[in-house]
């Protein structure tokens, strides 16, 4: 067990855990931050994906060592009142059914349009590829994307 | 309007006091423990509630609460159901909260999710609810007012006087109106007059899921709550022998490995106790980082289980079950299939003289196909919260039957039915799987070992290996044509591991003279489940795939070749027990040839057709696909569906988008194998998931507009994907595609 110290959502954290401990579980067991999913653990689905830096990451495979001081995003922060255009163009297709995978499809799409403001569909395909939907609604988080690109 | 009587258990309607007045309602009083948070921004909650009946209370200012009843796993009905309850109680949308309701089925009616049968079988109860409830508000207004109940209206939450122009909103009336008694007739409004029901609303759990707020299964958190695994056995076939714990038990936050055994000697087994592997190792600790490493040192030894047979006291029935004792492996799993398919099986059907038909026949045309094992793979895998104190239980899971459990905990933990507390929490994706609660009892009596709450989760590998499969199926086909290229018999024989198939009545039967249906089936250790519409999700896509290909045997389009067959079934059918309706059976495949622009196909766009019927509506597809760098891309899908009257429209385009992708991704990659009795594919590195790339660029759903009552639509859509996909693709290719699933490991064609 070790003490880190974590920014995440712009607070600070401090816990005592198993070096080895993925940020997954760092978020979920300890800091009661279940917003971000477990999905497969070995970073095939996307559920966990959360922003490190901005960056979209695994958070399933990403242990809390390797962090630093690098700042912390997940679906609780990437907006203070769920206004982010991510999430404004979600609910106007309402590209969800059982929400389950939603919040790392929220947080990948989010990373992506930040660098890519403009996409064309073969790019938005290629971001979202290692994002797994059970339920199928690919074609409506495709046009949430392109809603909020358009939103800026 | 029409005038009906309130059929419902008087108790649904039972009378409260006010909750935050008196704390105490009659027989209600759980209710009192959820807590009504505003689904909508900006909503301020009421100083007093006034509890109409179960499913229904109303806050001095207005504000409504409706306890919606059923499972939610993605199908939106906890938008689409209180829609019924608040079009008849001409309620303000705007101003309306959705609870879960707790398991109580004695208040809530049937509360189970699965065969498509939720609005269908709300679509009375659910409008009588809302409808008394509106009748004792304006009996309340009309008592205040001093005039006939006739003369008071309302819209959006409001009472009105016209004549006096007085007006109250239903705020101000629900404290009277929660002391009247229960009309005993209401009356429904005509489809016309629907204000809610027909017109599009936004989930309402949208705003939660977009900001990743705690509701799933998995996210349920209680103080104290410790965190537990299982270790199942790594082959359908074997059981635990022995297990050592000690080097997990010494792993740091652990607090105790044990084996459980799930089921009591003298149990006896519902339809949904199916489990393969009830003799489990659980491992619990502070955290699930440190179970799973800790899970990782458990040095188990396996010993199989060998042949048994055992009885399931189900809704059939009770029925025998053998299971075999050998180690099963794909590879003979196909060759049984193989040979059973060329043997006699149980005649189901037989109309006019198939055997006459087939002999004199100038041509016979036969087809085989092949469906694998499917796993559900739900976002979500399978997890549950319980917490044993003493002769009690309090359970939180994701459940799309909790009803079905409640015997099974008794059983196991030994303790009384009525001590059984159910929350049931969103499902992160059930398709089928989560009737089957195994994963329940499991947590409950590990709970009850350590006696500590318990939140039970099994990994990815876990669940993708516990079993509960789709089965894997093999049909036959034959036509005879005789020289004349006339139709003159279908013979069809289909089975499956461990299960047929089969659905004798279905199209094409009725429509043929000559007609034989026949079955079999091959036992397995392999345990199986519902997934999304059993059976037809296979039989469909086979059916359709050979109409298809006997249309083009026959020089005939593949859409006249089934409205033909459909218009004589219509005038003059074969049998008496056909189970569809070939009017709404041919409107779907009418609807989607107009949509879909059938025969004006331009370029390098290949298209397949295919409709089917199953619990109780009608689907139609046209999918459009190119091959692009050799793989094919699903350019267009154009879909009919017949449901009856659509609820929540544009949630229910969003459902059959969402079965045609899922069908779409099962055809071209779904399948679990096996080899000594191990599943091979224990996550998404190996089992192939549809992804947006293999989406269809673009799905345009239509409904067939009537009066009809609901019909199902979770799963209709769903079965005939299969039959559409695989038609184009032999447009595209020139092969025909007999063997799910149609990619597989080879990737590239055309």
């Amino acid at each position: 067990m070790a003490d880190f110290n974590l920014k995440i959502n712009g607070k600070k954290y401090r816990v005592d855990v198993d070096p080895s401990t993925p940020i997954l579980w760092v978020l979920r067991d300890h800091l009661k931050l279940v917003g971000t999913k477990y999905g497969c653990g070995i970073a095939q689905c996307g559920a966990c994906t959360i922003h490190l830096d901005g960056t979209a990451m695994r958070s399933c495979i990403l242990p809390v060592s390797v962090v630093g001081d690098k700042a912390i995003t997940t679906i609780e922060g990437l907006s203070e009142n769920g206004d982010h255009p991510v999430q404004k163009a979600w609910i106007e297709h309402d590209a969800y059914q059982c929400g389950y995978c939603q919040a790392g499809q929220i947080m990948n799409a989010a990373a992506f349009l930040e660098a890519h403001p403009n996409p064309s569909e073969e790019e938005i395909e290629a971001a979202m590829r290692g994002n797994i939907c059970r339920c199928g609604t690919y074609t409506r988080i495709k046009a949430a994307i392109k809603t909020a690109a358009k939103m800026g | 309007m029409a005038k009906i009587k309130t059929s419902l258990d008087r108790r649904t309607f039972l009378k409260a006091t006010s909750i935050a007045g008196g704390g105490m309602m009659i027989g209600l009083g759980y209710l009192s423990s959820c807590k009504s948070e505003p689904t909508v921004e900006g909503l301020v909650m009421p100083k007093e509630w006034y509890q109409i009946n179960s499913y229904l209370r109303i806050g001095d200012n207005g504000v409504i609460t409706i306890f919606t009843p059923n499972p939610e796993f993605g199908q939106n009905i906890r938008t689409s159901m209180p829609m019924l309850i608040a079009e008849e109680l001409d309620a303000d949308w705007d101003r309306v909260i959705v609870e879960q309701a707790p398991y109580h089925e004695k208040d809530f009616g049937n509360q189970f999710t699965g065969g498509s049968r939720g609005i269908m079988s709300r679509w009375d109860t659910l409008r009588m609810v809302g409808a008394t409830a509106r009748q004792m508000l304006r009996q309340a207004a009309a008592k205040a007012w001093n005039v006939t109940v006739d003369e008071i209206t309302t819209e959006a939450s409001v009472l009105y006087h016209k004549a006096s122009g007085r007006s109250a909103s239903y705020g101000e009336m629900a404290s009277a109106a929660s002391k009247l008694p229960v009309p005993e007739e209401v009356e429904l409004k005509a489809v016309k007059d629907f204000k809610i029901i027909g017109k599009s609303r936004k989930n309402v759990d949208g705003p939660s899921i977009v900001t990743g707020k705690s509701m799933f299964g998995l996210d349920y958190e209680k103080e104290g709550m410790l965190i537990a695994m299982i270790q199942h056995p790594p082959a359908f076939g074997l059981t635990l022998d022995s297990v050592d714990a000690s080097e997990a038990k010494a792993m740091p936050g652990i607090k105790d490995v044990f084996p459980i055994s799930c089921f009591k000697d003298d149990f006896e087994k519902g339809s949904f106790d199916t489990t393969a592997f009830p003799e489990l190792v659980a491992v619990v600790g502070n955290s699930t980082w440190e179970v799973m490493q800790a899970k990782k040192k458990l040095k188990t030894a396996w010993k199989p289980v060998g042949a048994f047979t055992e009885t399931i006291n189900g809704f059939r029935g009770k029925t025998t079950r053998n299971v075999p004792g050998e180690l099963e492996s794909t590879a003979g799993h196909k060759a049984k299939m193989e040979a059973q398919a060329g043997m006699p099986g149980k005649v189901l059907r037989r109309d006019g003289n198939p055997e006459s038909a087939f002999k004199q026949a100038a041509r016979v045309f036969e087809r085989s196909y092949s469906a694998p094992f499917l796993a559900h793979n739900c976002m979500e895998p399978v997890n549950a919260y319980a917490h044993v104190e003493g002769d009690k239980v309090k359970i939180a899971a994701p459940l799309q039957a909790p009803s079905t459990i409640v015997p099974t905990l008794a059983s196991s933990l030994g303790i009384p039915e009525e001590n059984i507390e159910i929350d049931v929490l969103r499902m992160g994706g059930g398709f089928g799987r989560k009737i089957y609660a195994h994963y329940v009892v499991e947590a409950a009596l590990i709970s009850q070992k350590v006696n500590r709450p318990v939140k039970l989760m099994y990994t990815r590998e876990d669940d993708m290996t516990a079993g509960i499969y789709r089965p894997t199926y093999h049909v036959r086909y034959r036509a005879a044509l005789d020289k004349n290229n006339n139709l003159t018999a279908i013979h069809v024989k289909a089975g499956g591991i461990p299960e047929s198939p089969l659905f004798a009545n279905r199209f094409p039967a009725g429509s043929v003279d000559n007609y034989l249906a026949e079955e079999w089936s091959i036992d397995s250790n392999i345990t199986i489940g519902a997934f999304r519409a059993p059976r037809s999700n296979f039989m469909a896509g086979a059916e359709q795939a050979f109409l298809d290909e006997l249309a083009e045997t026959l020089g005939k389009d593949p859409i006249e070749f089934r409205l033909d067959l459909l218009q004589r079934a219509k005038e003059n059918p074969v049998g008496e027990n056909n189970d569809y309706d070939a009017d709404r059976y041919a409107g779907v495949l009418k609807l989607v040839r107009e949509k879909s622009d059938w025969g004006k196909t331009e370029g390098k766009v290949h298209r397949g057709v295919s409709a089917y019927f199953c619990h109780n509506s009608y689907a139609a597809h046209v999918l459009d696909l190119t091959i692009e760098k050799g793989k094919p891309v699903v350019q267009k899908v154009s879909c009919a569906i017949d449901c009856g009257i659509v609820v929540n429209p544009d949630a229910a385009v969003n459902m059959a988008e969402g079965a045609i992708v899922d069908g779409i991704g099962n055809a071209l990659f779904g399948g679990m194998t096996f080899k000594d009795g191990a599943p091979e594919k224990q996550n998404f590195d190996r089992y192939q998931m549809i992804r947006m790339p293999d989406a269809p660029k673009e799905i345009d759903v239509h409904f067939v507009q009537n009066e009809i009552k609901p019909t199902g639509l979770g799963e209709p859509p769903f079965p005939p994907i299969f039959g559409a996909l695989a038609n184009a693709l032999y447009q595209a290719t020139g092969k025909r595609y007999y063997d799910q699933p149609f990619l597989g490991d080879e990737q590239v064609m055309g």
